[in-house]
């Protein structure tokens, strides 16, 4: 009986576990790179980069099967520079969900995005790249970072913390405590109500370098007039400052702070569902903030940026007050000074 | 007869494997105190599955960022809260030492220490379990610790027992907008709030000691958050004493209001019974109920408490030195003190409180929950000893039980 009864616990376990363990892929060659649509969707979690085909031998070497893109507004990331892409298998196609552009991906579907910073010959050295897979159960991300001589990246799940040195917009330089965040991070800033799911592909602030790139995504799967375009954050031509300041927010902060985020419970939202101005900040009062209040009333005082405990968040670096909590380990001035003329000119009572 | 028991013993153990596989490979995972004690520790949070054991062995664990659990049904286990110390001072990033944002999850029998912002966040966890665990900033009150010790917000079933949290800058424990819900057998010492329910259903909170903070235990409702609407709270047996630690919470949070040398005090909340408490040596007042005094925007909101019942506490020394705005005016037109009960008259005589403690209590006449203090036309709250009926008792699932036994 005992046999008996080992073996019956035994089967599926070892069925389990043969399920689960890790198939080596063949190593494509490199010129004509498909991107593996197998590593994209299986259940599992490729230790290198290469495995799933999207980069041939080097971070600046993307497929030919990956669409390029960028950002009008884009999330601030320590002044790092980052490439973005798309991968669509074939024959599958995005849906456009709504007026505001957010994408549905179909299943086995990745997005693609390295961050990194120019060297000294001002030769951009990428640092790592996080993928975003669709797989049938739902999204995953990963974090890989790249190896000293960039021909293949790691996966690092416990994230990882390197000194770079940032050439900010002025000229200047600073030395920076890059954090490639590790994978619950990931999902902290990935997660609507508690699954991962991507964030930047808004078709109204997606650029696309070519009009094929744009149709390569798009294929037919909306009328773009439609879609309302994000203004960029830095357009002083064509926006107005609240228009770039909405953008900004939206962008920087709406991914946790919006009903279904990592801040629902602040009730501090900067999404489209934030209706009446408390919920966006105008007059409210601080819930959670501890210290992070910096002895201010409100979260937006309309005409004192200096009292605002928005502003004060956004300029800290002390990890108890710094606004967004994570994946940044410097102040973006610009944006700063953004928020600062917005509130500045907002009219009080 | 026992070939039947077999093919039964076979058929349960298949069924078993299928509900919940996982349970018979869960493993413990054993991470050292040592060198790259972040990445090492993270990681094991990372792969941990459902079922394991993250052992936390003796020492000090000096960690340089944030760590973070996404994993269902995980038990973080160390060898004590003197033992095993997850030492936050260093820390470069994260809003808080520890983030919880998986169900079914047991914390147990370690200490985070001097975290950059709250100790131990968890977030839409469900069922989880603090038990034995030490969240300090051991440089004592400082405006400059973290905000919340142990902070569970927006969950269900919440079970918090046998904790020790000191130094908190908001508050040592504090559930937010969350449901069923138990505060027991913990020490709030030196925080600004010691144990505060905010924002939530369905709380018992007893057998707790609060002393040394600016304020014991806060029942509080605030407005503009997702939930709204705080009722059902029992505060009971507990021994609330002696908070009399200058508020030292940065200004701007609610808390920053609250008195030094309160008690209990009841905020725009709805049904909360406290009783069978040992009250005292609280300068401020041992209890009060007010309502939310600031001005707000949200049409949703009620700022005024009601079915507030008080009975069977015992007093000792209160009100010798109130800190709130007009308190030493009132103190002197009542012969020299607060008197250990008040109500601020919010909302009028149908929202008065039940009293039936053999001490004074007062009612400040200001039915207006924004008047001030210093406004105020006292007069006794009649003495009623027909109680209320009671509020449900919060029963947990049973395996949270199981778990701190």
């Amino acid at each position: 009986m005992r046999i008996l009864l080992l073996t019956a616990l035994l089967l599926p376990i070892a069925a389990a576990l043969s399920a689960k363990e890790y198939v080596p892929h063949a190593v494509i060659a490199a010129s004509s790179l498909p991107v593996s649509g197998n590593m994209v969707m299986d259940a599992h979690l490729p230790a290198k980069l290469s495995e799933y085909g999207f980069f041939n031998g080097a971070a600046n070497a993307p497929s030919s099967g990956l669409i390029p893109y960028s950002l009008a507004t884009p999330l601030f990331s320590d002044y790092s520079e980052k490439q973005r892409f798309i991968y669509l298998p074939p024959g599958t196609q995005v849906l456009i969900a709504d007026g505001f552009g957010r994408v549905t991906f179909p299943v086995g579907a990745a997005i693609v995005k390295s961050f990194g910073y120019p060297d000294a010959q001002g030769k951009l050295k990428i640092i790592e790249t996080r993928v975003l897979l669709n797989r049938a159960e739902g999204w995953t991300a990963l974090p890989y970072v790249w190896n000293a001589d960039g021909s293949d990246a790691d996966l690092r799940v416990g994230g990882l913390r390197t000194n770079v040195t940032a050439t900010l917009p002025d000229g200047k330089t600073q030395l920076i405590s890059y954090a490639v965040p590790n994978k619950n991070q990931c999902k902290q800033c990935h997660s609507s109500l508690g699954k991962i799911e991507p964030i930047g592909p808004l078709l109204g602030n997606m650029r696309f370098q070519t009009l094929a790139d744009k149709q390569r995504f798009l294929g037919s799967s909306v009328d773009v007039k439609k879609v309302q375009a994000m203004p960029a954050w830095d357009d002083v031509k064509d926006a107005t400052v609240a228009q770039r300041a909405k953008s900004y927010l939206y962008v920087n902060c709406a991914h946790c702070h919006r009903p279904t985020g990592s801040a629902s419970n602040s009730g501090l939202f900067f999404d489209e569902t934030a209706i009446g101005p408390t919920a966006q900040g105008i007059y409210k009062h601080p819930v959670a903030a501890g210290r992070g209040s910096g002895g201010f009333e409100f979260v937006i005082a309309p005409g004192k940026p200096e009292q605002s405990i928005l502003l004060y968040r956004l300029e800290s670096l002390d990890p108890g007050v710094a606004m967004p909590e994570l994946g940044r380990a410097s102040v973006h001035k610009e944006g700063a000074d953004l928020l600062r003329q917005w509130i500045k000119e907002m009219p009080q009572g | 007869m026992y070939i039947m028991e077999r093919k039964y013993t076979i058929a349960f153990a298949a069924t078993l494997l299928a509900i919940s596989p996982v349970h018979l490979w869960a493993k413990t995972i054993t991470v050292l105190a040592g060198d790259d004690a972040q990445g090492r520790l993270q990681e094991a949070l990372i792969v941990a599955e459902p079922g394991d054991v993250v052992e936390l062995g003796i020492g000090k664990f000096i960690l340089t960022d944030g760590l973070s659990l996404d994993v269902n049904n995980v038990t973080v286990r160390g060898q004590g809260a003197k033992e095993t110390i997850l030492d936050f001072t260093g820390q470069a990033g994260a809003g808080e030492g520890l983030l919880v944002t998986s169900d079914d999850v047991v914390l147990r029998e370690f200490a985070v220490e001097n975290s950059k912002g709250d100790g131990i966040k968890s977030k839409g966890a469900d069922r989880i379990v603090f038990h034995k665990l030490r969240v300090e900033w051991t440089g004592g009150p400082k405006a400059t610790n973290g905000a919340y010790g142990i902070y569970p917000v927006e969950s269900h079933y919440i079970l918090i027992d046998s904790v020790v949290v000191r130094g908190a800058s908001d508050a040592g424990i504090y559930v937010g907008q969350s449901r069923n819900i138990i505060v027991r057998s913990s020490v709030a010492f030196e925080n600004v709030a010691g144990i505060e329910i905010e924002n939530s259903y369905d709380a018992d909170v007893y057998d707790n000691v609060a002393t040394g903070n600016t304020a014991g235990i806060l029942v509080f409702d605030l407005p503009n958050l997702p939930q709204l609407g705080g009722k059902n709270v029992r505060i009971f047996e507990n021994i609330v004493v002696n908070n009399m630690t200058p508020n030292f919470a940065p200004k701007g949070n609610i808390v920053a209001s609250v008195p030094t040398g309160t008690g209990i005090m009841v905020m725009a909340n709805r049904h909360v019974h406290i009783f069978d408490n040992v009250i005292g040596e609280n300068g401020t007042t041992n209890i009060m109920i007010v309502g939310y005094p600031l001005k707000f925007d949200d049409a949703k909101y009620d700022p005024i408490p009601s079915n507030v019942a008080i009975w069977d506490n015992q007093h000792m020394r209160a009100g010798w030195a109130p800190e709130m705005s007009g308190g030493k005016e009132l103190a002197a037109a009542m012969g020299g003190s607060m008197p250990p009960i008040f109500w601020s008259g919010a909302g009028g005589a149908p929202n008065a409180p039940m009293v039936s403690d053999d001490v004074l209590a007062i009612n400040l006449g200001l039915t207006e929950p924004m008047s001030d203090p210093a406004t105020a036309q006292p007069a006794p709250i009649t003495i009623s000893k027909t109680l209320p009926p009671g509020l449900p008792v919060i029963v947990l699932p049973t395996a949270m039980e199981i778990a701190v036994r």
